[in-house]
């Protein structure tokens, strides 16, 4: 019993190395696809304290969007912009109907407005486009090929890429423009963004509107995985022991976050899995992120809490 | 004037402390609890089983829940996952000892998930906030592994769902599909009550009291010398054995069986509604919220039909969940204090009335 | 004051709920079947063709016949969202209605019908789970009010087995196989399980389980797995999402698609269509014919859509669920025609619709004159078996539509009746059910 959970599985590592670097590039491919869900969180999170629960439909909102465009034959440029304007003026309601009508609660009842809004949208959603699966080819190809033994897909890649893309888009964005360093002056300090004359509700509004293009990307990405239908709303749970590992507050957190995730569930899954039966991965993602806290109680890059009475 | 408190003098402590300080509150709570005890009488199956019995069972783990996260402030979405240990250490307890009687099997089954509540109350000593609620998640997806795999707690049923078998008390079959929904619902109701005036009188004394301090502030509480590890681990314990209580009355008292599945995430997120609709740190804002969220849904399902609107069933769900959606929004800007406060509010009023200046 | 007013009307709106239960009766006089459906929810997909297959036969009869001999069929949905909880309450709903009570349920959710399967025998309200639910209720003895034939989970994984060693050229070149089962980890996924290490053992294939967790969006893993164990043939039980990520990532790992084949419910059209041609050559069981080119398929453009074929097209019509759907409806409606032999052409009860149930003897030639000839099998269900274990075929997708590509595959009936009735009886045990004889 000792030998198959402390040898064994080593030995089977060894045993193949190839399998085992395919596992881990696997799981870092997986690892990408996660972080994009969980940087929706994070953006909205870092800008507005609030821990937006309808980041998973806001994404299942997006791909419907655009899915539902193109099959009224739309071309797809023209649908990109169109969603990408519906998830603008969908921040723009957010903001004027909901936070800015609840400034100063607590985060738990933001949190339960925003389960409130995943409602809506969800509904939104289906009533506007139907339930029906959607299939989404935008073209990316998927073929599969081989490297000395290790077998890789060019979508998967194809996916990692763009959001590799996505999160340097996203910093320079944040690091060198002027909008960028009015969000980060928001995220640190609310009042003192507020007095030095940073318009509070524009940026509330940028925030959701960049969450939401976010969301648009990891909908199309996993969309054209699966089609195009409810279930992709539940990946967020896929994306939360992510945000706890990496932080809530931190961009850089949530893309190492999402790579240790995967890789981590991945390996778990395939060289301990079988011992106790298999499908362990969720739970484990949630374990491991666990451990980490328990050394780091605010994730891996999340900012120190200090506690005065 | 029907409200009035004067000339009710509390002349000891005791008096002073008494769980319902107040005459007509003690009036009150008894006539609510005698018609509810009648309601058998007058209200169709349909009503006890989709209607009373789910909001007393949710009303039971909402303040399972508020004991933890409206009393002691730690944000928990374990609920579901508590329920479920409740359920099926039901169902293996009974089944493994027919002859024990079914109430007691439901406490053991509460200890049962009081324990895993404590371990999976651990983290609270090193993490808060949000940090805290998606660790809980562990929690959700680790026992609903372990109940879907290891078939000794379902005994090896080849599809893993549970079925409760007929048990009886003092000669009345309470459980099992052959027990009457009127029969059901009294035990239900008898359950809930004697936890709910438990869980009220806890909350006065002691325990109660030091779970507010370190809501308020932790580092205060621990140095006027509450221990903080003892008194946040007293608290997922407690608010587990509510919640185990109220699963195994999911699976004996409502549903009849049950997978991993009825107890999922969603679970949590709705018990979670009814304590933030209902009043953080209230027992009677756990009533409220358990009864909004689980009669709006049924009231916006039935009620165009009743108004003569047909439209599409689809259409329908989807227009429903829209309302359900923007009617929570909706009371939690207007009343993010919950139901409880209206309530409260009500009550200020009502000492004044009719003559309020 | 606005909240307040709210408040009243919900306490109103509250009151008002008896009412409503009892107002849902019907006509007098008409046959009433409930439907339990989901046209939302993360299900949606394979709920809708399901819910429009039944609403069309029915509407069918009424237009085209005149109902059952003569007896109208009503019929009213009750969302599910194929949650277990609202199935519950949608069965409460519904059990009253008409004038002579619900007909049959047909709940389309594993989670459901175990919820039912105990309700139905107080309520008297018989369940007909084609093939879903529990297994166990094959046995007609401990189950007197369930009826699942014309086959089950556990008859059809033997059928897999059975034309795995077909393809493989005898039963006795399983030995050198492997053999994957890829299932999603719940109630439904899991039935097959026992069947398969059942078989494993006589046999000698090596048996690798793999559980794919709810809701299947990301399986990485379990296709890694599949590609580290290598083996032969892969069988599914999947539903919903997880049905076109396993196929999408099959193809990504160049696992052969006609070797992977899905169980019947892995094999409707909206599992195939989003993984695009990854999906050719997909296989996947049935125990009825795709498309829409026979008779019944006719009249329902004919009557139901009054010639419009885009609008049943739009309707889901020929799609495999639709098909499932319409098949499953004409065994009850010919279940209560078989109870109006015994009792007379007046609406059937509860109970007399079990009789007809139990009593029900499908023939050939009564399948021609409904116009499905060559759709489905005929069935004859017995009071010990209510599964009649009948068999199945496979059916192939060539990234347009299915067609079968096989004979009809017997079941293993000595390795599953065995199996059957030695889960019924701990289901007995357990409830203190006393089984009844059939004589």
């Amino acid at each position: 019993m000792l030998f198959d959970i402390f040898i064994a599985p080593f030995l089977d590592m060894v045993d193949s190395p190839a399998f085992f670097v395919e596992v881990v590039i696997v799981g870092l491919l997986t690892g990408v696809m996660y972080s994009l869900v969980a940087l929706g969180f994070v953006l909205i999170f870092k800008a507005s304290g609030v821990f937006n629960f309808a980041q998973g439909v806001m994404v299942l909102f997006a791909a419907l969007t655009l899915v539902g465009l193109m099959e009224h034959s739309v071309p797809i440029w023209l649908a990109l912009v169109l969603t990408v304007a519906v998830m603008v003026v969908l921040a723009y309601m957010v903001e004027w109907l909901m936070l800015r009508r609840l400034v100063n609660q607590e985060g738990i009842v933001l949190f339960m407005a925003t389960i409130g809004l995943s409602f809506v949208l969800q509904g939104l959603g289906e009533t506007v486009w139907g339930s029906n699966v959607k299939p989404l080819d935008i073209g990316i190809p998927d073929a599969s090929f081989e490297i000395y033994g290790v077998l890789l897909n060019e979508f998967d890649i194809f996916a990692a890429a763009s959001g590799a893309i996505l999160v340097a888009v996203l910093a320079v964005f944040f690091h060198y423009t002027r909008i960028g360093r009015a969000l980060r002056a928001v995220a640190d300090d609310h009042q003192a963004a507020l007095s030095v004359g940073i318009p509070l509700k524009t940026i509330w509004v940028i925030v959701w509107a960049v969450a939401g293009i976010v969301g648009l990307v990891a909908g199309i990405m996993w969309g054209a995985k699966s089609g195009v239908q409810f279930s992709l709303s539940l990946i967020a749970l896929k994306a939360l022991p992510v945000l706890i590992l990496g932080g809530f507050t931190s961009v850089p957190g949530a893309i190492v976050g999402g790579l240790i995730i995967g890789v981590g569930e991945k390996i778990a899954e395939i060289y301990w899995g079988p011992l106790v039966g298999g499908a362990i991965e969720n739970w484990f993602a949630y374990v491991l992120a666990l451990v980490f806290l328990l050394f780091r109680p605010q994730g891996l890059f999340g900012e120190k809490i200090i506690e005065r009475v | 004037m029907l409200y009035r408190e004067a000339g009710q003098f509390k002349t000891s402590y005791t008096a002073d402390q008494t769980v319902f300080p107040i005459l007509q509150d003690r009036w009150c709570m008894a006539a609510i609890i005698a018609v509810a005890f009648s309601v058998p009488l007058f209200s169709s199956e349909y009503m006890l089983q989709a209607v009373l019995i789910p909001f007393l069972i949710y009303a039971l783990a909402a303040i399972g829940l508020n004991l933890l996260t409206g009393y002691c402030g730690q944000l928990s979405l374990g609920t579901g996952a508590f329920m479920m240990v409740g359920g099926y250490m039901t169902y293996k307890l009974t089944t493994s000892f027919p002859e024990v009687n079914i109430l007691i099997v439901f406490m053991l089954a509460g200890l049962c998930s009081a324990f895993v509540g404590l371990i999976f109350g651990i983290p609270s000593l090193r993490i808060k906030g949000f940090y805290l609620a998606v660790a809980t998640l562990a929690a959700q997806f680790f026992l609903s592994w372990l109940f879907n795999k290891v078939g000794w707690f379902v005994n090896y049923s080849p599809s893993g769902s549970i079925t409760a078998p007929p048990r009886e008390l003092f000669g009345i079959l309470v459980t099992g599909p052959r027990a009457s929904a009127e029969v059901r619902y009294l035990m239900v109701l008898s359950i809930v009550v004697v936890m709910a005036l438990a869980a009220k009188n806890l909350i006065r004394g002691r325990v109660g009291r030091s779970w507010m301090a370190i809501r308020d502030m932790d580092i205060a509480a621990e140095i006027i010398g509450i221990r903080p590890v003892q008194t946040k681990l007293l608290a997922f314990t407690i608010s587990s054995f509510y919640c185990g209580v109220a699963g195994a009355m999911v699976v004996f008292l409502w549903l009849g069986s049950a997978e991993t599945e009825a107890f999922d995430i969603n679970q949590s997120f709705l018990v979670l509604f009814m304590v933030i609709i209902g009043g953080l740190g209230s027992i009677l804002g756990s009533f409220l919220g358990a009864a909004f969220i689980t009669v709006t849904p049924i009231i916006l399902t039935n009620a165009p039909p009743m108004f003569g609107i047909h439209m599409a069933i689809d259409l329908q769900k989807h227009i429903e969940i829209m309302l359900f959606g923007s009617l929570i929004v909706f009371f939690l800007i207007v009343e993010p204090k919950g139901l409880a406060r209206l309530w409260q509010i009500t009550k200020e009023k009502l000492r004044l009335w009719p003559f309020p200046y | 004051m606005k909240i307040r007013t709210l408040i009243l009307a919900g306490i109103a709106g509250a009151t008002g709920l008896g009412a409503v239960a009892a107002s849902s009766a019907m006509a007098a006089g008409d046959q009433f079947f409930p439907m339990l459906v989901y046209r939302t929810g993360p299900y949606a997909p394979s709920g809708i063709p399901v819910a429009n297959g039944f609403r069309d036969y029915y509407t069918l009869l009424n237009k085209r016949d005149g109902g059952i001999n003569g007896v109208k069929v009503t019929f009213e949905e009750c969302e599910t969202e194929y949650n277990t909880k609202l199935g519950v309450e949608c069965y409460e709903k519904l059990k009253n209605g008409g004038s002579t009570g619900a007909t049959m349920f047909n709940p389309y959710s594993t989670g459901i019908t175990y919820q039912l399967i105990p309700k139905a025998a107080v309520d008297e309200v018989p369940i007909l789970s084609m093939g879903y639910g529990r297994t166990a209720a094959a046995d007609g003895r401990v189950f007197e009010w369930v009826f699942n034939f014309p086959t089950t989970y556990w008859s059809q994984a033997s059928a897999f087995i059975n034309y795995v060693g077909l393809q493989e050229g005898g039963m006795d070149k399983l030995k050198d196989l492997k053999i994957a089962h890829v299932y999603h980890n719940s109630a439904y996924g899991k039935e097959a399980n026992p069947t398969l290490e059942a078989l494993a053992a006589k046999y000698g294939f090596e048996l690798t389980l793999l559980a794919v967790d709810h809701p299947g969006q990301e399986q990485k893993a379990t296709w890694l797995q599949v590609r580290k164990k290598r083996p032969d043939w892969v069988f599914m039980s999947g539903w919903g999402v997880m049905n076109q990520v396993a196929i999408k990532e099959a193809a990504a790992i160049n696992f052969k698609m006609d070797h992977f084949v899905g169980n019947w419910w892995s094999g409707s059209d909206a599992d195939v269509v989003p993984a695009g041609k990854g999906s050719i050559g997909y296989k996947s069981a049935t125990f009825h014919a795709p498309g829409d080119g026979y008779q019944v398929h006719k009249d329902i453009v004919k009557y139901v859509y009054d010639g419009d074929e885009a609008k049943a097209k739009g309707n889901n019509i020929g799609e495999v669920l639709y098909n499932r759907a319409v098949v499953n409806a004409m065994f009850g409606t010919e279940a209560v025609r078989t109870a109006m032999g015994k009792f007379g052409d007046k609406a059937m009860t509860g109970k007399q619709v079990r009789w007809g149930l139990e009593n029900l003897d499908l023939t050939a030639a009564r399948l021609k004159e409904l116009g499905m000839e060559g759709f489905t099998l005929p069935v004859k269900v017995s009071c010990v078996d209510h599964e009649t274990g009948g068999p199945i075929a496979i059916q192939q997708w060539d990234g347009a539509k299915w067609s079968v590509v096989s004979d009809w595959i017997p079941t293993n009936r000595a390795v599953v009746r065995p199996l059957v009735e030695k889960a019924a009886a701990a289901y007995a045990a357990e409830n203190k059910i006393t089984p009844r004889t059939c004589n």
